[in-house]
């Protein structure tokens, strides 16, 4: 702080002193901060302080919301068995993004990361979902599961057994939806991996190799504790993600059937916006930032903690 | 050469643009009938061509799209003048929020008297007229002959429930998928349940469910109306994956001789499976009213469907009433007759009907005692809601009858 105030001050003996005011920290401040602020108080702020709002009203969206509920929106919440399911539907995404996606990302990504003409292909081609508009996305799966036309179709004919339709069996629909968002993302974290396998010095793993250390021992000992941050930085990016799963869904199933594959999201839409419900809309809403918040709260503080 | 007069006829817009005073913004949904776009292309042209000072522009949402961003743009600056309405409790609601305005002064009495009365009152409340109708929409049963033929169903001997449900027995002892629907979307399985309901009960049953006090929804009529489609659902009736069926597939499916029936509006004939009039299925395809329930129910004349129009937005022009007027007179009423794009609501207008089918659509109508407006869009989006999940969740056998009942009461109490 000193430092910037002699500097300060030395420019003061040269510029007006309103030049002086601009060119310090709190010009800075003054130039910088105002845009984001707006900006930030109008699309984030604004918004959630209305959500915050309106989640005590029962309000159809038109007009002012004048008939007060206090935590009735809540409670329905709560209670409603498709809501419930929801919950546990993003749960399971989060689950398998952690136990599923993240692993196989991380092997291909082990595979592929040297610099080849091959790797780059290969590179390319799983990275390629991730590019896919998600309702594109979704569209194309739900042709692929189609019991009719789709690829499945093709299987179960060539296995000569009646036709099977993944999205409308209530046990399997969102097993379905969990394939599909594999799919799509698995490919963003491999990136992230490969950028950071790409870092780890080279003579750190020849030395490995020296001492005797196996092909596992290396990746075990060395590259990932090395790649550790980019590590901790997908897995927020995965549970993140995983509580905002909305655009696959849409297309595939349509969060049915009966409601059973909803995600919190896709939840909040049906049975919030497309219901004229904004009152409970935005009472889901403000259980999903909360949630979103703590699991940023904490693991910020768990795992992100620049080493002291 | 269909550019060049495309480039020459948005010249001719862009010339009418720079000129007009007034202009008149028209919002609806997206409709995958390229007859109805055409049509409103020739009627703004016409219109325009008439009061070079007005400038009128349609503008189409995606159906889904158009219902949730209504509430918002309602009551923004950016607020159509004219929108599409299926009436019932939304545009009530609307009404309620001052947000579509009384029109009845700028009408006449004469002109009033032209439309048929049930589909004016649609739009009306007490003395007050919120917007005009401009067709009606049947929800029947397509048949096709040709595979009810072939499993021995006499299409004509079809009264009651249990004849229909005796027809679907024979078609799967044949090997004939009987009913195709669109289980993804829902909606198409709630015309199961709201025909049964109406049938069960009548309009007064549905009326009665509504008041307070009473059974509500719980009510006998709905409660039955549950039994009744477990009784067809416990048969199995539907095409394999019924419940990822989008609608628009299903009608795909009913145009390929997929299945025997499908219980759909009045629309699929002319916007999706109309290929070739009187070509459909090679001439099989036939009208089917809903089956009666037998004496002492409900008229089994009566019919259930919409009534769809466009309500006038508070603080819109003048104009806005006054084209919407010449948009929905008798001699449009009968160009859109006469070019199958609905069943108008003007008296007499359906006597220009040429297509067969629609014809006998709008006889039916005709013959109504009453005319019930789909349910999902009567109790607005919220219970209307309900009532979609309700119906898929018996067809996946998800809810009993009386739950069933139950989850809609409970949705008309917080709605």
């Amino acid at each position: 702080m000193a430092a910037v105030n002699t500097h300060a001050e030395a420019d003061s003996a040269i510029a007006t002193p309103r030049r002086k005011i601009l060119s310090g920290p709190l010009g800075a401040a003054l130039i910088l901060l105002p845009p984001a602020l707006v900006l930030f108080t109008l699309f984030v702020i604004y918004p959630l302080a209305g959500s915050g709002l309106y989640a005590f009203y029962d309000w159809n969206g038109y007009g002012t919301p004048t008939d007060f509920v206090g935590f009735e929106n809540f409670e329905r919440m709560m209670g409603h068995s498709a809501f419930q399911q929801s919950v546990v539907n993003s749960l399971q995404v989060i689950a398998v993004s952690l136990i599923v996606q993240l692993p196989l990302a991380l092997l291909l990504a082990l595979l592929i990361y040297r610099r080849t003409p091959e790797n780059t292909a290969f590179r390319l081609i799983f990275f390629l979902p991730y590019i896919l508009a998600e309702i594109a996305a979704g569209l194309i799966w739900s042709f692929i599961m189609d019991g009719n036309f789709g690829v499945v179709a093709d299987i179960t004919r060539a296995l000569g057994v009646d036709p099977y339709f993944i999205t409308s069996d209530r046990s399997w629909a969102f097993t379905a939806v969990l394939v599909v968002i594999v799919w799509k993302y698995f490919g963003f974290h491999m990136m992230i991996y490969i950028a950071a396998l790409q870092g780890v010095p080279k003579d750190m793993i020849e030395a490995a190799r020296i001492e005797g250390a196996s092909r596992l021992g290396v990746i075990r000992h060395v590259q990932i504790p090395m790649i550790k941050p980019a590590i901790i930085v997908s897995v927020f990016f995965s549970v993140i993600g995983a509580l905002q799963v909305f655009d696959v869904v849409i297309p595939l199933t349509n969060g049915g059937p009966a409601n059973s594959s909803h995600t919190i999201v896709t939840y909040l839409y049906t049975f919030g916006l497309a219901r004229l419900k904004i009152g409970y809309g935005s009472a889901i809403g403000v259980v999903l930032f909360i949630a979103a918040v703590l699991v940023a709260v904490f693991y910020q503080r768990l795992f992100m903690r620049k080493p002291a | 050469m269909k550019v060049l007069l495309g480039a020459a006829a948005l010249c001719a817009f862009a010339a009418l643009g720079a000129h007009a005073e007034t202009s008149v913004k028209i919002l609806r949904p997206e409709s995958n009938s390229p007859g109805l776009k055409q049509f409103w292309t020739d009627v703004i042209a016409e219109y325009e061509a008439a009061n070079p000072e007005v400038d009128v522009e349609i503008e189409y949402f995606a159906s889904e799209a158009y219902k949730t961003k209504l509430p918002t743009m309602l009551q923004s600056d950016a607020r159509p003048d004219l929108i599409y309405s299926w009436a019932g409790l939304t545009l009530a609601d609307q009404a309620e929020a001052g947000l579509v305005q009384d029109i009845s002064g700028a009408l006449d009495k004469e002109y009033l008297d032209s439309f048929s009365p049930s589909a004016l009152a649609a739009f009306s409340k007490d003395s007050a007229i919120y917007g005009l109708p401009m067709e009606a929409r049947v929800v029947v049963f397509f048949a096709n002959q040709s595979l009810t033929d072939k499993a021995g169903v006499d299409l004509a001997a079809i009264k009651t429930w249990d004849d229909f449900l005796a027809a679907v027995g024979k078609l799967k002892e044949a090997g004939i998928t009987p009913l195709v629907a669109g289980g993804k979307d829902k909606w198409p399985l709630h015309f199961y349940y709201s025909y049964l309901a109406l049938r069960e009960g009548g309009p007064e049953g549905i009326a009665a469910a509504m008041e307070d006090g009473g059974d509500g929804f719980r009510s006998a009529p709905f409660i039955s109306a549950g039994e009744r489609f477990k009784q067809l659902i416990d048969m199995d009736p539907f095409q394999p994956g019924v419940l990822s069926t989008a609608q628009e597939q299903s009608n795909t499916m009913f145009a390929d001789n997929k299945a025997a029936f499908m219980l759909m509006g009045d629309w699929a004939y002319s916007q999706t499976i109309g290929v070739e009039q009187g070509k459909l299925l090679d001439g099989s395809l036939r009208i089917m009213p809903f089956p009666s329930l037998g004496e002492g129910k409900g008229d089994p004349a009566a019919t259930l469907g919409g009534v769809n129009g466009f309500a006038v937005t508070t603080g819109a022009p003048p104009e806005a009433i006054d084209f919407l007027k010449f948009a929905i007179n008798a001699e449009h009423q009968r160009e859109g007759a006469r070019r199958a794009l609905y069943v108008p609501v003007m008296q007499g207008a359906g006597d220009a009907i040429e297509v067969p089918f629609t014809k006998e659509v709008n006889a039916m109508l005709e013959a109504a005692p009453s005319h019930q407006i789909f349910l999902d869009q009567f109790l607005g989006a919220s219970v209307g809601g309900t009532i979609n999940d309700i119906s898929s969740d018996l067809v996946s056998g998800d809810v009993t009858p009386e739950d069933a009942a139950e989850r809609i009461q409970e949705a008309w109490d917080f709605r």
